[in-house]
């Protein structure tokens, strides 16, 4: 079946004024919805089209606005999670670069949806392309009457407004993004309270991901069917993986839910580098368990294959890595990574994640016994499933799993006290 | 006084976008940053802390939580490279070395003239464009190689030049 595009516009195309937008079908499904649709027929139609969360856990994005109190409590909010930060991912970029009114849209309608006062965007703090565009195309659909007072006549007052981070990963996290846009360190809070009752300011909040909102104006313009009839039974729609690494064509592709993972680098990212040979794939960012050569051209990109294979989608990000690439430096800058970003309110993460690093740093170095290993893996048992959030089992599966699968190339260091490959060509 | 009436005005001019002034600390702290140079100068954050209505310590573990804020001074063109795996990959190493000698500043330095500063950052969400950088809050520079990063630094040797020399403004 042939791809169909409907997220990104096509060939590096820009529809960020309004204009484009509308002159290729933009805000139609709102002006339809809010003229002539049920809030809860919205709210049914996007959990019956299988709309799962792109931020990385996947979760019913309907299923979620169900849960939304029906006790009349006002404001409620929409939290839209534009923080973008683990690493390989660049997906939601795009559509804030590029269509930053088809997430305006689907904020639009979700929040007819789910009668949202005001939303607020969290964009990550660095993204100033992302951050202007944004801006600018908030003010031309306000100017439009998208937004502000009695929205198309429907008795909606809706405003949104875009809130800067500040380069801290842990924002990323629902209830750290929070904190965050309230004015404090970003540090996840203890749920229950879910964010559905007690939210931003303890008010009822829905939070979703860029990529999530920008679905919703094409499930309503299109249909539940056909949103169904895209992907697989239980990981439905398109998605845009951000392909990085060792391929000759890195980018995001816009493809259907369930692409065969092998497809993805050697057809749409135009494979490997001449004479290389594949040797690893993170296929959702840096939070979820690498793949061996061999399980990654095996599996699909969605939900369901991918846990059956040992790992998750996370984001989608799929990061490339061939013969040439040392898996212990690859785990030592994820490691890293981790290290810096823990928040540190829990013991096990703030302290699993220096211990993590440190050990990755030794057997980098050539300093470590085959001991540093059983080491690494009851870091990783005392770090999962313990913390208020999942930054801590991030840590230990993002990092952990390279020693789980590729545990020769690590006892490969410790015996020669240094890298069996040419260290040169991947320096970190 | 660190903070202008003017930039005083503006931030107040967000209270209306949240129902508590609190949540509008990540703007100001932004606000003033752009002000004075890329970083936060001391004293500023009793000043906002007055402003917004809370406890001084409140700003203070702000800033000191989140990597964009700097409470010591940065080059007025902060070089902010990324290092993370993506980045690593496609040589992000080479791009730190080549702007380090041709500053001669390590990584986390600033030359002694203010005009440059080196950092090594976390993902920035350019993966698929590696290796790359941002300039203080500029849009990013990306798809780097030794030649265009040392290109990159000489028309920020230009800019610095332009704005410090005299003439008509």
């Amino acid at each position: 079946m042939a791809v169909v595009h409907y997220l990104l516009p096509p060939d590096g195309q820009n529809w960020s004024k309004l204009a484009d937008y509308k002159a290729n079908g933009g805000y139609a499904a709102a002006e339809r919805a809010l003229r002539e649709i049920k809030p809860e027929q919205i709210v049914a139609d996007v959990k019956a089209s299988g709309l799962r969360g792109r931020g990385g856990a996947g979760f019913a994005a309907g299923l979620k606005w169900s849960f939304l109190p029906t006790d009349g409590r006002r404001p409620r909010y929409i939290a839209c999670n534009g923080d973008e930060s683990e690493p390989g991912t660049y997906k939601d970029r795009q559509i804030l670069e590029r269509n930053p009114h088809e997430l305006i849209e689907g904020l639009l309608i979700a929040a007819y949806a789910n009668t949202i006062d005001a939303a607020y965007v969290y964009l990550r703090g660095e993204y100033r392309v992302a951050y202007d565009n944004l801006r600018a195309a908030i003010a031309e659909a306000k100017e439009a009457g998208y937004l502000g007072r009695n929205v198309l006549g429907s008795g909606l007052d809706f405003e949104i407004h875009v809130h800067r981070g500040a380069g801290a990963y842990i924002c990323g996290e629902e209830t750290g993004l929070m904190e965050s846009l309230e004015g404090r360190k970003g540090q996840p809070r203890k749920r229950p309270p879910f964010p559905a009752v007690a939210g931003l300011w303890r008010q009822p909040t829905i939070i979703n991901n860029v990529e999530t909102m920008s679905q919703v104006p094409h499930i309503v313009g299109k249909g539940v069917d056909w949103f169904k009839s895209i992907g697989t039974e239980k990981s439905t729609g398109n998605t845009i993986f951000g392909v990085s690494g060792c391929v000759m064509k890195p980018g995001a592709y816009e493809l259907p839910l369930g692409t065969p993972l092998r497809d993805i680098i050697f057809e749409h990212a135009g494979g490997l580098r001449p004479g290389r040979t594949l040797k690893a794939v993170i296929p959702g960012g840096v939070s979820m368990p690498v793949l061996t050569a061999e399980a990654a051209m095996q599996v699909t990109m969605d939900h369901d294959n991918l846990q059956k294979n040992g790992t998750l989608l996370g984001t989608g990000a799929v990061i490339v890595m061939d013969d040439t690439v040392c898996m212990v430096r690859a785990a030592l800058t994820i490691a890293r990574f981790f290290r810096h970003e823990s928040c540190g309110q829990c013991t096990q993460c703030r302290e699993g994640t220096g211990w993590l690093h440190k050990l990755f740093v030794l057997i980098e170095r050539g300093q470590a016994t085959k001991r540093e290993l059983d080491t690494i893996d009851e870091v990783c048992k005392f770090m999962e499933a313990h913390t208020i959030c999942a930054l801590s089992d991030a840590a230990a599966w993002g990092a952990g799993y390279f020693v789980r699968r590729f545990r020769p190339e690590f006892e490969a260091h410790i015996e020669q006290q240094g890298c069996p490959l040419d260290g040169v060509s991947f320096e970190v | 006084m660190v903070l202008s009436d003017e930039l005083k005005q503006r931030i107040a001019a967000e209270f209306p976008k949240y129902p508590e002034k609190r949540a509008v600390l990540l703007t100001a702290l932004h606000f003033i940053q752009a002000e004075h140079g890329g970083w936060i100068p001391p004293g500023a954050a009793a000043e906002v802390a007055a402003l917004l209505e809370i406890p001084p310590i409140d700003v203070e573990e702000v800033i000191s939580f989140y990597s964009l804020f700097h409470p010591e001074p940065v080059g007025r063109f902060h070089l902010q490279v990324c290092a993370n795996l993506s980045c690593c990959l496609a040589g992000a190493r080479k791009i730190v070395r080549t702007l380090e000698q041709a500053l001669d500043i390590r990584s986390g330095e600033v030359t002694e003239d203010g005009t440059f500063s080196i950092a090594e950052v976390e993902c920035l969400g350019s993966c698929g464009t590696a290796p790359m950088l941002q300039v203080n809050n500029e849009p990013y520079v990306e798809n780097l190689d030794e030649r265009s990063v040392l290109e990159l630094v000489e028309r920020l040797r230009q800019r610095a030049a332009a704005a410090s020399s005299p003439g008509p403004r």
